[in-house]
């Protein structure tokens, strides 16, 4: 695929051979503007084959990386190839398309915005969402708002538009697993200016989620928290250019 | 539980709470790895506060002297720990031999090109690559 455009459309997916075709046509007809980079996070299945055939352009990491490190290679390739936006989709078919429009318009009226993130919870459309993971995604709302001093009504949303500055952040630095939460916490370290727009999400198309089963959501809870906390406690939580490493190897350890 | 003993236990269980938190806060550990840490931590430390927790152990598994029941939780916890790292380790192991076949695939790869390309330099790159 001919990458010559100015936009970024990056899916990040894992065994979503059912869906990934579907989301790549959809954004080829709703947001012609967007090239689109599949980010294959080592799938068993085809889900890299598919996209390339529907026309996507296809990072295939070597094996599984997880959540966080699949899209910030997504971040990596922006950067690289000079993109002004960027958008990440998920693979699933939860987000819609037609609505990229909706945070685009955000980022064309206020210059100033860094990063647009689309929420379930503004407008009262009833998200199909089981209640624990609803008041799962309050908490770290309710925490965030807190800290960020704005209101914050879906951290955990993957539906986020970047601009030059947002994309240069996260490849440089972006939290490993479940990492929405804290990307959060770091645009408002870093100074940077965040929006939310109500969207609406539809339920999974197939596969399976990366916030799966209980064990995995107590995980989820409790590594975030711990992020949430440390991250407050640390002079500079992001890494600026010429500091160390985001993760050190140490002195005589 | 003789009260030294006690003293000592509960500041080394908060000694060793502190200095992982201090490792995530230096980003010298990833939270995947500081949890269980802290979860042994905060259970070695709640064991060594309540001495009723820790005669009931002790009772239960039939040791005599109490305080020594902290050190079958601590070696419980220890033997917790090895193991994940062992899983880690195994993990990163198969990861790093994914990454250098990759690598040498691509090497090859791009040696075939770049030989192809010095033969025919008007080909286009697009056929000699594939």
């Amino acid at each position: 695929m001919a990458r010559i455009g100015r936009y970024l459309a990056v899916i990040p997916a894992y065994n979503e051979s059912e869906t990934v075709v579907g989301v790549i046509r959809s954004l080829r007809r709703h947001a012609p503007s967007f090239d689109v980079l599949v980010v294959d996070d080592g799938s068993t299945d085809d889900t890299g084959p598919l996209a390339e055939q529907a026309g996507a352009c296809v990072l295939r990491l070597p094996y599984n990386v997880g959540i966080g490190g699949a899209v910030q290679s997504g971040f990596t390739f922006a950067l690289d190839n000079g993109y002004e936006r960027m958008v990440q989709v998920d693979a699933d078919g939860q987000h819609m398309p037609e609505e990229i429009a909706v945070l685009a318009d955000v980022m064309d009226r206020d210059p100033a915005v860094d990063l647009v993130c689309g929420s379930r919870f503004l407008s009262d459309n009833g998200y199909p969402a089981p209640i624990s993971r609803r008041t799962g995604i309050h908490i770290f709302a309710f925490l965030l708002s807190k800290i960020v001093g704005q209101p914050v009504s879906d951290p955990t949303s993957g539906f986020r538009l970047y601009n030059r500055r947002g994309i240069a952040l996260f490849a440089r630095d972006y939290p490993h697993d479940y990492p929405e939460v804290e990307a959060v916490l770091m645009v408002h370290f870093h100074r940077l200016t965040m929006r939310e727009v109500p969207v609406r999400m539809l339920e999974r198309g197939g596969g399976e989620s990366s916030i799966g089963g209980s064990g995995k959501s107590a995980y989820y809870m409790i590594k975030t928290l711990l992020a949430i906390f440390v991250g407050l406690a640390r002079r500079r939580p992001v890494v600026e250019p010429g500091d160390d490493a985001p993760v050190r190897t140490g002195y005589g350890f | 539980m003789e009260p030294r003993i006690q003293i000592v236990s509960v500041v080394a269980s908060g000694l060793l709470l502190l200095g992982v938190l201090e490792l995530v806060r230096q980003r010298r550990l990833l939270e995947r790895y500081a949890i269980l840490w802290l979860f042994s931590a905060l259970v070695l430390m709640g064991v060594a506060i309540s001495s009723q927790v820790l005669e009931t152990i002790a009772e239960l598994v039939g040791i005599i002297y109490p305080p020594n029941a902290l050190f079958l939780v601590a070696f419980g916890f220890v033997m917790l720990l090895l193991l994940h790292f062992s899983i880690a380790v195994s993990r990163l192991a198969d990861q790093s031999k994914v990454l250098a076949q990759r690598l040498a695939l691509l090497e090859e790869r791009q040696g075939r090109a770049e030989a192809t390309l010095d033969e025919s330099p008007t080909a286009p790159l697009e056929q000699t690559v594939r």
